[in-house]
């Protein structure tokens, strides 16, 4: 079987999708109408929310319009665009730097690199922006533990720092990936005609990791855009923070709309911008079977790298995990609230466990469509559903408030509604796994249970679910670590009494209560770092022997 | 024979434009092992989907059994078509284990008892707990027809049986599958892409290109007499020659060669190298120049008198050499009329 293998990777977990390419006729019978009432159950309702905020930001008085072209809204949009392309700019150099390094050069004690520098993945921006925040200052926590600080991180340059330390380990495991696909031959034909090696990294290397930075960037900037935790926190007046004090704050809700709407056309121009800076050429991916020429870095480069990898490693591992211990053992002498806030462990595990379950339910019809009855209706249902995904979550928060309110008063602000907004927003996550492990079983086998009496629906239990159940769970898995960090939605959602880790960590570290913020986030990362190191980290093999 | 088991009425599918068959008529003899073959892209795997099941037609008509399956207004999903369907990756369930693969169609009581029986027929008694990637290509292939002979088809559809097969275990396996395809007493369509093994295994050959069937008969009939010079082209080894037909002859660069069609008629004269019988002569017109020696018989390469190259296959025993001369004379012969052109379905 050819397998061309490409990476699709999506979303704030970053995970990495091998499509194998599909060489087999697709399915050549109707799907049956079951498997497209499943997938339509999941993807229409968010559909018709945001759609519906479209329109009713089309029936707004002329109040909200005025506060759309008005000078405050015009340097709001300023402040993002700059926020993301300094975000977007340093999560790329950091995230390539450490890929070629890790990849390409005789970097000491690789191994160890390749599983600490992605690992800030497990700490979401909002954890990141409260460590800052705390620790810096003249009266944060360094301050006051060794008697002099460093200046007081709020702000652009605090939200800039933390957004880039959690973003820039996608596009590190994106890029390291696909380095690892690089046939070495090219690089060895540009040293054979005299290229030295960074001559080599920048006009052959590089080039054809394109695709790959592209993807990664495209996903820092979509992070950033959407992330309200960090800014929050930062107190960093960007398009989501303002939106949730303009939601928060007014009983009209019109101009939280407008701004919505907004911000998911900024997030259409983000995504418009990779396509069009993608570049044409072809870059053919393959699966080396050689090791590739390392460059040897002595004397001060090494110095430099290593130095490099230490600093990063510090501020997104060490820093956080180090402050976050200090504020529950302070707390602790202090007295404190460090006690284990149950109701929010139980409101995550809840709420991440059912997510995932939904999820993975309906992850089944629309991959089943993907990969066995692909047709332009299957691809237009797939990109729906990343469209949703690429969404920023104060959106779709605010578009799903508007619409129970308005449509489906008795379930708003139910578990109910929360559940399926998590399941519907996070379901790319799944889809992805799951199709990369169908795709890599013989359609035939399900046209063989038919020709074996078997019917479409036996079919699908007996064989096709079977066969994708790797990828379904770990799909599942993904979408629990993805919705027990998410911090919007949860806000805007949650029925009352509803709480999670993600929610506490943020609402005590927004009122300064750091020691309670540290005890919540501590167990947030105990919870997600095995899930996200095995189905994150360890199956991109950053390192190659 | 008897009455056709399977019969497939004007068949036409395209995808996304491309036509993949086009007016595709066949009718399958019960208890024929029928062969369908043609070049790649000819529809010949398509037109096993159709009647299997798993392809929708844009027009055209399907009876099994004398039942309409696919029609204006039926279409009976493949699991109650009742047909057998090997594939041509076998696509076995990799989950589970060979007795489960075999006995996955199979209901009712005597299930274990079944599944035993067909592992025997193939030749795998004891490998029911094994998992398929367990399994060589082969024994992967006999798990395949097991399977899809367990539920007891009348009609078994077999997709490039061999093509995961190397060549002496293709050669093995053709002669095992046919043995146990009469054993079961099926009636079975193979698919395959290679007229050597297409002729050797059928009982009828149904030829294919352009997503239409050009000709139906015996192995021997369709070899001796093609429907046009592309199926004598397809099927063998045709050396082609022109002419026109006067007073009942046509005198090709050859010889001459009888034909009773109309005088005057531009012809294409087939013959295939065997039919080619040289004999060494001192008096002979034409010179070998190159000789292949294969042991059961030898490719002879042969210029004749006015300068055109010939091949003949003649039998070892003929004792010729580089530069012997010889005289031809042509055992067998085909005239097709010039302008008939492709596609065409005269029988020869």
């Amino acid at each position: 079987m050819t397998s061309g293998r490409t990476v699709i990777d999506v979303g704030p977990v970053g995970i990495s999708a091998s499509v194998a390419s599909a060489r087999r006729r697709s399915a050549t019978r109707k799907a049956p109408w079951w498997l497209w009432a499943g997938a339509i159950v999941i993807v229409l309702p968010l559909a018709l929310a945001i759609v519906s905020l479209l329109f009713r930001a089309l029936d707004a008085t002329d109040a909200a319009w005025e506060t759309l072209f008005s000078l405050r809204t015009l340097s709001l949009l300023w402040r993002t665009f700059l926020l993301t392309t300094l975000v977007t700019t340093t999560a790329t150099a950091v995230g390539v730097g450490g890929a070629w390094l890790l990849a390409r050069t005789d970097l000491p004690f690789k191994r160890v690199w390749g599983v600490v520098f992605a690992l800030p993945l497990v700490i979401p921006s909002y954890v990141i922006a409260m460590v800052l925040v705390s620790a810096s200052g003249s009266r944060g926590l360094i301050t006051q533990l060794v008697g002099f600080g460093i200046p007081s991180m709020t702000g652009l340059g605090g939200a800039w720092l933390a957004l880039t330390v959690a973003t820039y380990p996608y596009v590190f495991l994106i890029t390291a990936a696909a380095i690892g696909r690089i046939d070495p031959a090219l690089e060895e034909a540009a040293r054979g005609l005299g290229a030295s090696s960074m001559r080599v990294l920048r006009t052959v290397t590089l080039p054809q990791l394109r695709p790959a930075v592209g993807a990664g960037a495209l996903l820092a900037a979509l992070y950033t855009l959407s992330d309200f935790g960090a800014v929050s926190l930062m107190r960093f007046d960007a398009f989501t923070r303002v939106i949730y004090a303009q939601y928060s704050g007014r009983l009209d809700r019109t101009p939280a709309i407008v701004l919505s709407i907004v911000l998911i056309f900024a997030a259409g121009a983000v995504i418009w911008a990779e396509r069009r800076t993608r570049g044409r050429g072809t870059v053919f991916s393959s699966t080396p079977n050689r090791k590739p020429t390392l460059h040897r870095l002595v004397g001060i480069s090494r110095i430099l790298a290593v130095g490099a990898m230490s600093i990063v490693v510090l501020v997104g591992m060490v820093l956080p995990i180090g402050v976050l211990a200090t504020w529950v053992v302070r707390g602790m002498s202090k007295g404190a609230d460090i006690s284990v806030p149950w109701s929010a462990v139980i409101g995550s595990l809840t709420g991440g466990t059912l997510a995932a379950v939904v999820a993975m339910f309906f992850t089944i019809p629309i991959v089943v469509l993907a990969a066995r009855f692909a047709s332009r209706r299957t691809m237009l249902l797939e990109r729906s559903v990343f469209v949703v995904f690429s969404l920023p979550h104060i959106t779709i928060a605010i578009a799903v408030v508007a619409f129970t309110i308005a449509w489906l008063r008795p379930i708003y602000q139910t578990m109910f509604v929360l559940i399926f907004v998590y399941a519907a927003m996070f379901i790319a996550v799944s889809t992805s796994a799951a199709k990369a492990t169908l795709l890599q079983v013989d359609p035939a086998v399900d046209d063989a249970s038919r020709s074996l009496g078997r019917g479409p629906f036996a079919t699908l239990t007996k064989v096709t679910v079977p066969l994708m159940s790797k990828g379904l769970l770990a799909g599942g898995a993904l979408v629990f670590v993805t919705t027990i960090k998410e911090l919007p939605v949860t806000l805007l959602l949650s029925p009352p009494g509803f709480s999670t880790l993600a929610v506490r960590t943020w609402a005590a570290a927004d009122e300064l209560l750091y020691s309670r913020a540290a005890t919540a986030a501590l167990i947030l990362i105990a919870i997600s770092v095995l899930p996200v190191y095995y189905l994150t980290i360890k199956p991109k093999e950053v390192v190659r022997r | 024979m008897s009455e056709d088991i399977i019969s497939a009425d004007s068949i036409s599918v395209s995808f996304d434009g491309a036509v993949a068959l086009n007016d595709f008529s066949l009718n399958v003899p019960a208890g024929a092992l029928l062969t369908l073959v043609g070049p790649s892209g000819c529809g010949k795997t398509t037109a096993l989907r159709v009647i299997a099941g798993f392809q929708d037609v844009d027009a055209g008509a399907v009876s099994i059994r004398g039942i309409e399956v696919l029609g204006p207004k039926t279409n009976v999903p493949p699991e109650k078509r009742k047909v057998g369907m090997v594939f041509q990756d076998y696509a076995l369930f990799p989950h589970i284990s060979v007795a489960e693969n075999v006995g996955y169609g199979v209901r009712g009581s005597d299930r274990v008892s079944r599944v035993d029986e067909v592992l025997e027929l193939v030749g795998l008694v004891g490998y029911g707990s094994r998992f398929p990637h367990e399994l060589s290509g082969g024994e992967q292939q006999r798990v395949a027809l097991a399977r899809a002979l367990a539920p007891s088809p009348d009609v078994v559809l077999l997709d490039e049986p061999f093509s995961n097969l190397d060549a002496p275990q293709r050669e093995r396996m053709r002669r095992e599958l046919k043995k146990i395809i009469k054993a079961a007493g099926v009636t079975a369509v193979l698919v395959t892409h290679d007229q050597a093994e297409a002729l050797a295994i059928a009982d009828v050959v149904a030829v294919m290109r352009g997503g239409t069937i050009v000709q139906v008969g015996r192995p021997d009939a369709v070899y001796r007499f093609p429907a046009d010079p592309w199926v004598a082209g397809f099927l063998g080894d045709a050396l082609m020659f022109d002419g026109n037909v006067s007073n009942g002859q046509v005198a090709t660069t050859i010889g001459s060669i009888e034909s009773d069609l109309d005088d005057g008629t531009s012809v294409q004269v087939m013959i295939r190298p065997e039919w080619i019988s040289p004999t060494v002569s001192e008096t002979g017109t034409s010179t070998v120049v190159d000789t292949e020696f294969y042991g059961h018989d030898q490719r002879v390469e042969i210029r004749l008198n006015g300068g055109d190259m010939v091949e003949a296959l003649v039998p070892s025993l003929n004792s010729i050499q580089v530069g012997d001369t010889v005289t031809l004379s042509v055992l067998d012969a085909v005239v097709y009329a010039a302008q008939h052109t492709l596609p065409g379905t005269r029988q020869g």
